[in-house]
């Protein structure tokens, strides 16, 4: 079960209600940053208000905005990306190795908004080989071998995300 | 999200990148304009490039096709969205017309500017008729072609090798538009021996392929592009 439903029976509603971000960022590169966040939020619906409140959560208002993506650097992209999975009202974000590509600027902002994010509600799994960056990030931390859980390195379990 | 809301959505996100990037303006007109050129040099006879000339209309535009359906995975593919959007739970057949009305939005488009290309080097010349049956076999044939080029296009975003896979594999099964089309469209120019009561029936061969297309698309593209993924 995941987020109340089944994953094989329901696997669409799932999905909608997943946000996942992998090595890449899923953006389209020639429209702006404001059109590809618009864009994923009209994937479930959102208004033109919850579009700007992503950008702006983001950092990423202002001139910014209408700056196409791929004049952007990495570590605006994966800002842009979260913006996105923000607007899709994303319940629960699948990040996997979030800090890859990224300079250690690029790195501590990062971090930085998934602290806010997850202040403000969200939830997260993250994927990463860097176990002191992830375990700044975490309340629970397992380590996983094969697709199975091994071991716990700290927290507890408190029922399915 | 309903489908047909995805539809809008992704064609105009389609149409909105090419208006943006140019590439129809910018590097398929120009393949196509120099395809015609290149077959006004090899034939070289006014009356024998008259005949032809819708047939090299059509070779052209499924030429340059190539190329805009290359573009439009491509886009997709560069960054992750095509699975990203399969991952948030986008509808496939949303995702499949969308794209291939953007498409056919396009080869419309490219299809207009190739026939007046085609009455300024061929000297074809066209009484207004047949106007009728001439847009409505570009009509016909710019879905069939937008519907199958995406069908297609999905299958071999996500292999190796896909810009020569593409042309292997999409050029065969378009013969039937190609052939449609030429008909129909020298019906409507009143060239060769087809009358205008037979283009209405290549017109109906273009209509009907479209809509298999459009039904074997629609179960199959989310699928396909699942598995390439």
């Amino acid at each position: 079960m995941v987020l109340g439903l089944d994953l094989v029976e329901q696997r669409e509603a799932v999905r909608s209600r997943v946000g996942l971000l992998g090595h890449s960022n899923g953006l389209y590169t020639d429209l702006t940053i404001t059109e590809n966040v618009a864009f994923w939020g009209a994937t479930v619906g959102a208004s033109a208000e919850e579009v700007s409140a992503a950008v702006e959560r983001m950092g990423l208002a202002g001139r910014l905005s209408d700056v196409p993506v791929r004049k952007l650097s990495a570590g605006q992209r994966r800002r842009t990306a979260l913006a996105c999975l923000i607007a899709r009202r994303a319940e629960l974000w699948l990040l996997d190795e979030p800090h890859a590509g990224l300079d250690a600027a690029g790195r501590d902002e990062l971090d930085t908004v998934l602290r806010a994010a997850t202040a403000a509600g969200a939830m997260m799994i993250v994927a990463s080989h860097e176990m002191e960056r992830a375990g700044a990030l975490a309340t629970r931390m397992v380590e996983v071998a094969g697709g199975q859980i091994r071991g716990q390195i700290r927290g507890q379990e408190s029922g399915t995300p | 999200m309903t489908s047909f809301a995805v539809t809008k959505l992704v064609a105009a996100k389609d149409l909105r990148i090419e208006l943006r990037s140019r590439v129809l303006i910018n590097q398929v007109l120009p393949f196509a304009a120099i395809t015609m050129v290149l077959f006004a040099f090899a034939l070289d006879q006014d009356d024998l490039l008259v005949r032809v000339a819708p047939g090299l209309v059509w070779l052209a535009t499924l030429f340059s096709m190539l190329v805009v359906v290359q573009r439009s995975f491509a886009v997709e593919a560069g960054d992750g969205a095509l699975d990203a959007l399969r991952v948030a739970g986008v509808p496939a057949q949303g995702i499949y017309f969308g794209k291939a009305a953007a498409l056919a939005v396009q080869l419309l488009v490219l299809e207009t500017l190739l026939f007046a290309a085609a009455f300024v080097l061929y000297s074809s010349r066209f009484d207004g008729a047949g106007v009728f049956l001439l847009i409505t076999s570009a009509l016909a044939a710019s879905c069939g072609l937008g519907l199958v080029g995406t069908l297609y296009g999905g299958l071999t975003t996500g292999t190796k090798g896909r810009e020569s896979l593409l042309p292997l594999l999409l050029l065969p099964v378009v013969a039937p538009v190609l052939i449609g089309a030429t008909r129909a469209t020298e019906a409507a120019l009143g060239v060769g021996r087809i009358s205008m009561q037979e283009g209405w029936a290549w017109v109906a061969l273009l209509v009907t392929y479209a809509l298999l297309f459009g039904i074997g698309g629609s179960i199959g593209f989310g699928p396909l592009v699942d598995d390439t993924a």
